[in-house]
């Protein structure tokens, strides 16, 4: 739903929520997470899970979302199912700008999410160092299910917003280079931990 | 397939102290040669009858972890005609740099290879036509990540990883010819086609 300011009026991201906004709010709410367009970039094992989950035995068409988008400027969220090498990061940020708002995303499996066991120099620790994340989904890779309760919980957190929030899907970029995270910020997102502590070999 | 290959016998009788020393590793004959007759030797055993190793394998190199032969080269080759292997390796030095003589003049298929072991090891093949990164993108600075003193996480802290990721430009990693877009060149937005025609991929190291 496009909300214009009038010319000269207030924004509505800047009035206090009341009946009509709420109102209006669960209209765009459910209609937005009910029709998700997922824009699945699929990298690793993880999107062999995702295509099983928009076959016909667990059926994404369930929630709105049988029309695979492999277009990013007609899909609303995006599905990194797989690890995502520093090589595919400016792809996957160029896919990610140049989705229209509103947009959200889903990061699949223990690699998209924290590097997974690529502790090295190749691999991104996390694609939340890169865009922004909605809901990670756990799993190595997970099962259908789980990122069927992934998309689930997607849709519970779109069913939780509202447009007087100003401040929502707003993305602060720290530098020309296109990180929305401060550099302290990423190093500390991608600290080892669990087992990869113990890979100190060469430094 | 046990025992030394008889092309072991037929390279030390044709090149002599170019043949530094022959190993058989479970039935493989590795053969051993200096650098500066590398691609003689190479050439010898593609193109004589009764060698005939017209397939070239894989080229992959070695890092041993030791300062007295810093990294080997390793050719693996095949006879699809005889159904015979042979393993051929240079030691390097070193104190000289890492350079080879390219073999891209004797099997097109070392194109990539060749690329591929420079990328990762900083072997230099002198006379390839191309020898660009391959793997890693083309301003990578970090080194050679297969090397043994390559740290596991690389040498910059993960946020100027990530910072460098970002700010590399996707669509100049790859010339028109490899993307197959020189015909479409007329097809493609004004921007994109200067930025190509420019080349723009950033600082090469």
């Amino acid at each position: 739903m496009v909300v214009t300011p009038p010319a000269g009026g207030v924004e509505l991201s800047a009035v206090s929520p009341n009946w009509v906004t709420t109102r209006l709010d669960f209209l765009s709410n459910w209609a937005r997470s009910n029709s998700l367009w997922p824009m699945p970039f699929g990298t690793a094992c993880c999107a062999i899970e995702f295509m099983a989950t928009a076959a016909s035995r667990f059926d994404l068409a369930r929630f709105g979302m049988e029309r695979l988008s492999y277009s990013p400027r007609q899909a609303d969220v995006l599905i990194c199912a797989g690890r995502l090498p520093f090589k595919l990061a400016p792809v996957i940020r160029r896919i990610w700008d140049q989705m229209p708002q509103p947009k959200w995303s889903i990061s699949m499996g223990a690699c998209a999410s924290s590097g997974g066991i690529f502790d090295n120099y190749a691999m991104v620790q996390g694609i939340d160092t890169i865009i922004p994340v909605d809901v990670y989904v756990p799993g190595c890779p997970p099962r259908p299910e789980g990122l069927v309760y992934g998309i689930m919980l997607l849709q519970k957190k779109i069913k939780g917003e509202s447009f007087t929030d100003s401040d929502l899907r707003q993305e602060h970029l720290v530098d020309d280079a296109g990180m929305f995270l401060p550099p302290e910020r990423v190093d500390e997102l991608s600290e080892p931990f669990g087992n990869s502590i113990h890979q100190t070999r060469s430094g | 397939m046990t025992g030394v290959s008889p092309s072991v016998g037929a390279l030390t009788a044709e090149f002599g102290s170019a043949i530094l020393r022959t190993v058989v590793s479970c039935g493989d004959s590795i053969v051993y040669v200096t650098r500066e007759r590398a691609h003689d030797i190479l050439a010898w055993l593609k193109n004589t009858p009764g060698q005939e190793f017209d397939y070239l394998t894989d080229i992959t190199a070695v890092d041993y972890r030791d300062p007295e032969r810093p990294l080997e080269v390793v050719y693996q080759l095949r006879s699809l005609g005889r159904k015979a292997d042979l393993r051929v390796k240079i030691a390097l030095d070193g104190s000289a740099p890492l350079e080879v003589d390219s073999v891209y003049d004797l099997w097109k298929g070392a194109d990539w290879l060749e690329r591929e072991v420079y990328d990762m090891f900083g072997v230099s093949f002198v006379g390839h036509p191309d020898l660009r990164r391959i793997l890693m993108w083309e301003t990578y600075g970090e080194g050679y990540p297969l090397r043994k003193d390559f740290p596991l996480r690389g040498h910059f802290s993960r946020a100027e990883q990530v910072r460098q990721a970002l700010a590399a430009n996707p669509e100049a990693q790859y010339s028109l010819e490899e993307l197959s877009l020189a015909q479409a060149m007329h097809d493609l937005p004004a921007d994109m086609t200067e930025r190509l025609r420019r080349g723009e991929r950033g600082l090469v190291p």
